[in-house]
């Protein structure tokens, strides 16, 4: 997924040189994320429901916590929107609060 | 004077309620609703699930969502109501009729931006179908737009 959008890129590469920090350099943590796109912006998806679980699961690690913006590639409007809909799964048992 | 918002309230009920005492509680809430002159959207039972993490020394669940229209007195009242019965282990009131309003504005913003750019571009305003590369994507359309002028 992430090689197509790369070759999509690759022409205008002078321009986006700035915003490409570290676009194929490996992270300095040996973590292998790459994805900088706002899930929810790519895909469309305007309503962030609470009740989704497979919606909201990629973006709580294992131990249960919610994956920074800063990782997950996420924009500040759907993080926040992220945020309360996670929230609210956890009341409704859907998802943990925490797991060890 | 009551103004009509629309709620959604899930609630879970203890795993070793019967069919029967979950219908029953399903009434209950239904003439609640009755009495504030709300009225009923939607039901959706989804049955036994395993919860996330222990409530009350229960490791499974009923859930049951509703989607309700009414005041805020109508809501305020259920909520009390749930809060006492012991056979809903937990529950939650949600009012969804701004978010979905906003999440419609938001689509059909896009749509009509979508359908200004294309119509500025000389395309049909909507998308033809086998368009594109894998799926279809607004914003890199956009900047691919712009890396073919440079």
């Amino acid at each position: 997924m992430s090689d197509e959008r790369g070759g999509g890129r690759g022409r205008g590469k002078s321009g986006d040189r700035d915003k490409g920090k570290g676009g194929d350099a490996p992270r300095r943590g040996g973590f292998f994320r790459r994805r900088r796109v706002c899930k929810f912006c790519a895909e469309k998806i305007d309503y962030i429901n609470y009740k989704d679980v497979r919606l909201l699961a990629p973006f709580l690690p294992e131990r249960g916590k919610i994956q920074p913006r800063r990782i997950s590639g996420t924009c500040a409007l759907h993080q926040r929107k992220l945020q309360v809909a996670i929230k609210r799964a956890r009341q409704l048992a859907l998802i943990p609060y925490v797991t060890d | 004077m009551s103004t009509s918002r629309q709620y959604e309230l899930v609630y879970i009920v203890t795993p070793d309620a019967s069919e029967a005492q979950i219908a029953e509680l399903h009434t209950q809430i239904e003439q609640i609703v009755q009495r504030y002159q709300g009225t009923f959207d939607k039901t959706e039972n989804w049955g036994r699930r395993k919860l996330a993490y222990e409530i009350g020394h229960h490791r499974e669940g009923t859930y049951v969502v509703e989607t309700i229209t009414g005041s805020g007195e109508l809501m305020k009242e259920i909520d009390r109501r749930l809060r006492v019965i012991d056979q809903v282990i937990r529950h939650l009131v949600v009012r969804v009729d701004e978010e979905l309003r906003v999440a419609e504005r938001t689509r059909d913003a896009r749509k009509t931006t979508q359908a200004r750019r294309r119509t500025a571009r000389g395309l049909p305003p909507e998308p033809q179908p086998g368009e594109g590369r894998s799926g279809d994507n607004d914003q890199d359309d956009d900047r691919e737009g712009v890396e073919v002028q440079r």
